[in-house]
Order: C-alpha cells, then sequence, then structure tokens
C-alpha cells in the first residue's frame, strides 16, 4: 500500500511538546516486549531498571553523576545540531579532552603542584575535545567532506590512541600490567560535593553549561547566526554570516565540552585514565539533545531520563543476570522513536492514490 | 448548475467550484465562492493580495479541503483529498513557488513528479516533445540550479503538461517574463485551450486578462465580487472591481537634483561556474543620490551574479564596488549594510528571509549590524518588537496570527516586509532585484512609490527586474542586460519598448525575435 508524508503547516507547541513523551512510552512497550520475550515479568523488570533506582540517596546521586558528561556533551551538541551541522563523534572529542587533561595529571604525578592543576586540566581537556572536533569542521570546509562520517570515524582514532597510551607509554608500571594509568594525584581530582557517595563538582560545571548555553543560543546574536545557518543557508550568507565560521564554531563548542566532560569524568568518577573510560557517553549523549528538543534546559531533563537506564541496567545485571545490551537497546529503541515521533508529528501519513475516499 | 440553465449554446463545465468555504480561525479566507471553468476556455481569477485566490485554487487541487460546499467535475460531485488525486482527474497547478531541486536535472525533477517509473532518456524525449509543440524552451539536461526564474517555471508548465491535464491553473505565471516570453507563453495557452483543455490563469496584469481570457471571476476580501468578460472591461475598471477603488499610478517625481555618486561599477567581471549559466563581463554603471535605474533583462542573463557581487554575497576585487565613495568590492553584506547600503534579493523565502522563523526574527537579517537591536552581541527583544512594528505598521504587512513563520505570509505581504525592513534603516543605497515578482497591483503600485519617495529623499535606487513595464513606469534611467554585459543605461524618455527589447535579445547578434521562433 503506498504512503506518503505531508508537511503539515501548523503544528502547536503541544504536539512538539508531547513528541518525546509519546517516544517514551513507545520506548516501554518495545522493552515490555523484550522483557517477556526474554522470559521476565516485565513489571518486576521496570521496577529494577526505572522505580528502585530512584529509592535511595546513593543511586540518585549516582543518576546525577552519570547525568553530567550526557548533559555537558548534550549542551555542546545542541550548538552543531541547531546549525544543522551533524557531529555524530563526540565520543572522539570525549576521549581527545580525556587524554590532553590526563597528560597534565601525569606529568604532574607525584610532584609538589599545587591546586592550579585540576584547572588547568579541565582547559587542557577543553582544548583537546575542540582541536578534534575541529577536524571534521576542516575537512568539511575545505573538501566538503561529509562531517557525520569523518566524525564518526575519528572516534575510533581517537579511542585507539587511548589505547595505545594506556597499554603503553602512560601504563602504571606498579599496574601489574593492568591497562591503566596511575592514580591522579589528589590536586587533580574533582572535588566532591557530599561526605558519602560519588556526586563532584563536575555537575556544578554542567549547569553553567546550560544557564551559558540557554543565553547564547536564546538571545545572542551568535546563537541566531547559529539557528539562521541551520535552516536557512541562503539566508544566512545573505545576513551576512559566513558559513565557513558557523561550521568551526560550533564544532569547537561542541568538541570542547564533550573534551571537557571527558576529563571531568577521568578526573572524577574514575580516577585514572583506563581504556574503558566511557560507556558510550558520546552516543548516548546525541540521544539526550534530540530528546531535548536541542534546548540546555530540555536536554538536563533528558539527561536524567538516560542515566536512569544506565543505573537500571546496572541494576538489572546484577539482579536478573540481564546483559548490559538491553541498556543499549533502550537507548536505541528512544533515539529511533524520537525521530519517528518528530516525523509524525510534523508530517501527516498518507494513503496515495487507488484508495477510496470518504 | 448555473450552466444548464444558460442552455445548450453554453459549454458544459470542466471543473467547477460551488459556494466554497473556508475559515481560518476567525479569518474567512473563502465566502461562498463560486467559480466555473468551462473546457476550451481560458478564464482569469483576479484579485488582491488576500482575496484569497490562492485558498481557493488549493481547494481546486485538493491541497486544503472546504469547509462547505461542494466541487464539480464534469457536473458530478467530486472530493479531491490531495493534489495526486486531482492530478489524476487531470487538474494541473503551476504554484507560483516553484517545487523543484536545485541539485537535479530537469528530467529527474519531471520524474519525480510522475507516477511509476520511466528511463530519463525516454522522459527527456517527452520533455523535448512537449516542448517542440508548446513552444516552451527548456533543456532536459541542464541542473535547474543553474537556471533562472522563468525558465524554472517553463519546467513546472512542461512537468504539469505531462500529465495531460484537462485543466490547467497558472498561478501568476507571467510575473517573471519578458514580453517575448509572455507572448510565447500565450500562444501556449491559445494552443492548450484550442486543444479543448481549460486554463485558470491568474495574474495581476490587467492588460494581459483582456488580451487573453474570456471569462473572469474577481475576489476580493475572500468573497465573489463579479463575473465579467474581460474584454468588455477597460483595465481601469477591473482594477476597480478588484481593490475596489481607483487604483494609484506611481507619480512621477523627476523633480529633485540628482547628487552625489552612490553606486559606482567598475569593469566588475565574474567567471562563469562552469555551466552555461551566465557570468558577468565587465560591467560599468554609476548610480547617483536621488536617481532610480532599472535594470532590464530576461531571467538567467546574470542577474543574480550581478545582484550577489553588490550586496557582497560573492565578493570580489575591491576596487570594482564603490558605496558612497568607498571602496566596497572585498567587502561582506553585513560591512556594506554599514556603509548604508540596503539589498532585496528575488527570492523572498530562503533567501531574503528565513521560511520557518517568525517574521519579527526575520527582521535580525539585515539590521543586526545597525546597532540598537543587538548590543554586545545580545539581541534586545523590545528594540526587535517596535522595529518590527514600525514595518508591519509603515508597509501595511498583513498576516494571520502575532509573528507567523516568513512561509505563511502571502507573496505580496512578504515582500512589504523585506522593502520596509530595508526603507527603515534609511539606506542610501538600496539595490532590489524583483521588487514586484508576484505581487498584486495595489502592493506592487505601493513599493514603486516607496522606493519614489527614497529616491526623492536622495536614496540612490538599483531595481533589476523583469517587469519591461514597471521599469518604463518608474525608473530614471535603464540599462539592459543580456549574457552577463550591461547596455549603457539611457533615460527612459529617450527609449521605448521596442528598442529594450531589442537589446534584450538582440545585443549579441542572436536576434531580437528569437524566442518569438521557438513556438
Amino acid at each position: 500500500m503506498p504512503l506518503k508524508f505531508e508537511r503539515q503547516e501548523n503544528v502547536s507547541a503541544l504536539r512538539l511538546a508531547a513528541a518525546p513523551l509519546l517516544a517514551l512510552v513507545f520506548t516501554l512497550i518495545v522493552g515490555a516486549i523484550m522483557f517477556v520475550a526474554l522470559g521476565h515479568d516485565p513489571i518486576r523488570a521496570f521496577s529494577i531498571y526505572f522505580i528502585q533506582p530512584l529509592g535511595d540517596v546513593y543511586t540518585l546521586q549516582e543518576l546525577v553523576v552519570k547525568a553530567c558528561p550526557l548533559l555537558i556533551i548534550g549542551v555542546g551538541l545542541a550548538f552543531c545540531y541547531r546549525a544543522n551541522r551533524w557531529n555524530i563523534g563526540a565520543e572522539g572529542q570525549y576521549v581527545a579532552g580525556a587524554v590532553l587533561g590526563s597528560w597534565l595529571a601525569l606529568a604532574t604525578n607525584g610532584g609538589e603542584a599545587g591546586p592550579w592543576v585540576l584547572p588547568a586540566m579541565l582547559v587542557l581537556g577543553a582544548l583537546g575535545g575542540a582541536l578534534w572536533g575541529l577536524i571534521p569542521a576542516f575537512l568539511r570546509v575545505r573538501f566538503g567532506a561529509s562531517e557525520i562520517l569523518t566524525s564518526l570515524m575519528l572516534v575510533y582514532v581517537a579511542q585507539l590512541g587511548l589505547d595505545y597510551l594506556v597499554r603503553g607509554p602512560w601504563r602504571d608500571p606498579a599496574g601489574f600490567n593492568f591497562p591503566q594509568s596511575v592514580t591522579f594525584d589528589p590536586v587533580a581530582v574533582m572535588p566532591l560535593l557530599m561526605e558519602e557517595g560519588r556526586l563532584h563538582a563536575g555537575i556544578i560545571i554542567a549547569l553553567i553549561a546550560v544557564a551559558v548555553a540557554t543565553f547564547v543560543l536564546g538571545r545572542t546574536l551568535t546563537g541566531f547566526s547559529i539557528e539562521l545557518a541551520g535552516t536557512a543557508p541562503r539566508a544566512a550568507a545573505f545576513a551576512g554570516f559566513d558559513e565557513k565560521r558557523v561550521t568551526y564554531g560550533v564544532f569547537a563548542v561542541s568538541g570542547a565540552l564533550a573534551g571537557l566532560a571527558g576529563i571531568i569524568e577521568v578526573a572524577g568518577p574514575i580516577g585514572n585514565l583506563q581504556p574503558t573510560i566511557s560507556p558510550g557517553y558520546g552516543f548516548t549523549a546525541i540521544i539526550a539533545a534530540m530528546l531535548g528538543r536541542l534546548h540546555p534546559v530540555g536536554i538536563l531533563v533528558a539527561s536524567l531520563v538516560l542515566a536512569l537506564t544506565y543505573i537500571g541496567g546496572e541494576a538489572a545485571q546484577i539482579s536478573m543476570r540481564l546483559p548490559f545490551d538491553v541498556t543499549r537497546v533502550f537507548q536505541g529503541t528512544l533515539l529511533i522513536a524520537i525521530l519517528a515521533a518528530d516525523v509524525l508529528v510534523r508530517y501527516r501519513l498518507r494513503r496515495v492514490e487507488g484508495t477510496s475516499h470518504a | 448548475m448555473a450552466a444548464s440553465a444558460e442552455g445548450a449554446a453554453a459549454p458544459a463545465s470542466l471543473l467547477e467550484a460551488v459556494e466554497l468555504t473556508k475559515r481560518f480561525g476567525a479569518l474567512v479566507a473563502n465566502d461562498h465562492v463560486s467559480l466555473s471553468i468551462r473546457a476550451g476556455e481560458t478564464h482569469a481569477l483576479l484579485g488582491e493580495n488576500g482575496a484569497g485566490k490562492s485558498t481557493l485554487v488549493k481547494m481546486m487541487c485538493g491541497l486544503l479541503q472546504p469547509d462547505s460546499g461542494e466541487l464539480l467535475y464534469e457536473g458530478a460531485p467530486i472530493v479531491f483529498p490531495d493534489p495526486a488525486s486531482s492530478r489524476t482527474r487531470g487538474v494541473g497547478v503551476v504554484f507560483q513557488h516553484f517545487a523543484l531541486f536545485d541539485a537535479m536535472t530537469v528530467v529527474e525533477n519531471v520524474a519525480l513528479g510522475l507516477p511509476g517509473h520511466e528511463p530519463l532518456s525516454a522522459l527527456a524525449a517527452r520533455i523535448d516533445d512537449c516542448v517542440q509543440r508548446y513552444g516552451l524552451t527548456v533543456e532536459p539536461w541542464r541542473r535547474v540550479g543553474e537556471l533562472s526564474v522563468g525558465e524554472r517555471q517553463r519546467v513546472e508548465i512542461v512537468r504539469c503538461l505531462l500529465g495531460n491535464p484537462r485543466v490547467l491553473i497558472l498561478d501568476e505565471p507571467t510575473s517573471v517574463l519578458t514580453p517575448d516570453e509572455s507572448e510565447s507563453l500565450f500562444r501556449t495557452v491559445d494552443l492548450l485551450t484550442s486543444e479543448g483543455r481549460a486554463v485558470l490563469f491568474i495574474s495581476h496584469k490587467l492588460d494581459e486578462v483582456r488580451r487573453l481570457c474570456h471569462r473572469a471571476t474577481v475576489l476580493r476580501g475572500g468573497k465573489f465580487i463579479a463575473e465579467v468578460d474581460p474584454k468588455q472591461e477597460t483595465a481601469s475598471s477591473l482594477a476597480r472591481l478588484m481593490v475596489g477603488a481607483e487604483v494609484p499610478r506611481t507619480p512621477r517625481l523627476v523633480t529633485h537634483e540628482m547628487g552625489e555618486p552612490r553606486l559606482l561599477v567598475r569593469n566588475l567581471t565574474v567567471a562563469g561556474d562552469g555551466s552555461r549559466g551566465s557570468a558577468l563581463h565587465d560591467i560599468n554603471l554609476e548610480i547617483r543620490a536621488g536617481e532610480i535605474v532599472g535594470i532590464a533583462g530576461v531571467a538567467g542573463n546574470g542577474q543574480t551574479a550581478l545582484f550577489e557581487a553588490l550586496s557582497g554575497e560573492a565578493p570580489g576585487d575591491p576596487e570594482s564596488v564603490v558605496i558612497d565613495t568607498v571602496p566596497a568590492g572585498g567587502l561582506g553584506p553585513t560591512e556594506r549594510r554599514a556603509l548604508r547600503a540596503g539589498f532585496v534579493p528575488e527570492e523572498r523565502l530562503g533567501h531574503a528571509a528565513a521560511p520557518d522563523m517568525p517574521l519579527s526574527d526575520n527582521v535580525l537579517l539585515t539590521t543586526h549590524g545597525d546597532g540598537g537591536i543587538v548590543s554586545h552581541g545580545v539581541v534586545r527583544h523590545s528594540p526587535l518588537k517596535r522595529y518590527f512594528q514600525g514595518i508591519v505598521k509603515g508597509f501595511d504587512v498583513r498576516f494571520g496570527g502575532k509573528d507567523p513563520k516568513a512561509r505563511r505570509l502571502s507573496g505580496g505581504n512578504l515582500q512589504k516586509f523585506v522593502i520596509g525592513r530595508e526603507v527603515l534603516r534609511d539606506p542610501v543605497l538600496i539595490v532590489v532585484d524583483q521588487p514586484t515578482w508576484g505581487v498584486d497591483a495595489a502592493a506592487a503600485a505601493f513599493i514603486r512609490t516607496t522606493l519614489r519617495e527614497r529616491a526623492a529623499k536622495g536614496c540612490a535606487v538599483l531595481v533589476i527586474s523583469q517587469d519591461l513595464d514597471e521599469l518604463l513606469e518608474f525608473t530614471d534611467r535603464i540599462a539592459v542586460m543580456s549574457e552577463g554585459r550591461l547596455t549603457p543605461p539611457v533615460p527612459v524618455a529617450e527609449t521605448s519598448r521596442e528598442a529594450i527589447g531589442l537589446a534584450m535579445g538582440g545585443m549579441h547578434g542572436h536576434g531580437a525575435e528569437g524566442g518569438s521562433h521557438a513556438a
């Protein structure tokens, strides 16, 4: 049966806001079917996944800890996506930032360095991510290469680079040959916010990023030029906004924030450099950005939702012996559902000719 | 029903709208409007901006569903749930805003609009046949991105004709054509009706309607006003029906003195992009304060390249463009606006305005460098709203809602907005590409008067237009663009339609009447 999409001219703000909720509901339905197919009671599974983690202070802290990198990266991605530049490589920029920031931590390790180390690491982390992000921007501006492909491929380059470092030159000599660096000095570690648990100062940086991004995207000429370049490139050129500058700018911001998230994670909950510094934060943040409607405050909420899938996934691994891939399935289903809900809200599906009409 | 009452003498209606009503919120866009198109006739639909012509056409082809009333096809009630179903019943529409993909060739674009799969070469042959038969000049293998507006329109017409329509609806078809091109379109239309097809011709050019159409339906304010025989009417009596009052002619105000040169173009040359699309060869032009200079020419002869070289979207040699004594050829758009130059491009949606942004945000496109609205990089909302309200009130921009997206506005209202946005900046130079394309008579008169008034206040105005009548009506000097070259401007009083028409086609020995031989 032939079907086609028609653009809806009047889409109410309410329906646009409802699309992510719809996507969540759809994801839960798919999840229920999946649990039944795996032979589990879906009610119990959902309870372990989504309800129990909200029960005590420790897991609530963990929720925020997991949301922190998603939030920082997602806010950066909003700059790119609003400008219609599709940076898929935040994971690589995250790794690049973590590596460059960790370099300082390792260089000063065991020395008498003062409290300047951590701020300098954060700056280097942002710088590393920005430089990594500028590579696809350059390739797009100079050669017209698709940033989707180049940014994604650079993820693997960054991950393999990290792998080499922690197995080779940066490996902890006293680490029983485990592929990891020495543990960072106290001056190179994010301060904790509470006596117990792992809640660290990174979340404050994340909230500052949300506030600044909300202002820049919503109220400034820079934000306007990003939006304009994304929706009407020719009008942007007519308005005098240089397309290349926009491309470099959004990739630099997006990369810097991803790199910052990387170094915060390494200097925070992890404490040293390892091959597995990210359970796919850079990719999950794409979902957070889309689910949050590319608005920093929306991304804040979306990050918490997605962090819950991580926490619930860990709990389900332990108590139900479900593989961690279930979490990936949830996240993937959610992304597809958001994209589909977006299309279905903005467009109307109709049968084409050959069918009868009322 | 009305037709049958008149007896067998009148041919039966092919497509008839009976008492159609359509509301958008509080606005009644069509209020019990009736219209019948007969086989073998050219029927005109006349009306001002917002008179409801587009709404009516959209209901007749299934893009919109009427709230009440019905459509009759060959006398039997019919419902078109979507444009595809109307197309299969033989109703073809060529809209004012074209739906073509720039990156694809003509034949690929046509293939996209047709059901089923057909080899491109076979389709190209069909296009060539259609082109031969109806005298439309279209090259199937060119990329649409290289085509001018006029050429794109012909692509749309060909695409419609390949569907073998019984009713062809043309929305403002001649706005972008030269007199010659219009003439050949008229011959095409005459040919179509002689084959028993019906044509619904939407136009603001009353002379054309009188020359071409057998009957005319006039709408005003969403209501049916009259059905007349345009040949029995004068242009001014038709205009009265449309507007409900006398239409003002643009007053000629050449009493003021010409001042300093505001725009100097010296030896401007732009290399071609490898395709056949004309670049610019050695353009020279001087416009002084208080003067309106027109550039006539058929679409696709380098007008777009010239506009972009002037607006700064395609900067080049610094000395090639001088704005108000400052060499500006190497500057970008924002820097040129800082020299108090204003630019209005041809394409309203996507170039002059961002279609999916609210109209008030579209104010920022050309005003962000002027100070006041943007300070220290921050957009200040109250000055922005004030400026926006200034445009809306000062230039009579009409729309539904408080601040709709730019794409929701009609062509004429959006053009008034775009012109108003520049005029309120109080520029010393305005460059306008196609100021009144697809704009109704009253709005066009308003726009011309506005530009005249600016000139009287010492602004230099450059108008690039394919509407020769418009240029003759309100410019001081006219130059002609052809294949990337520009003739020296001649005072309007010392030239004529014929001389300009000759220069449009005949400057480089291709023969002035090349267009007519194509038929």
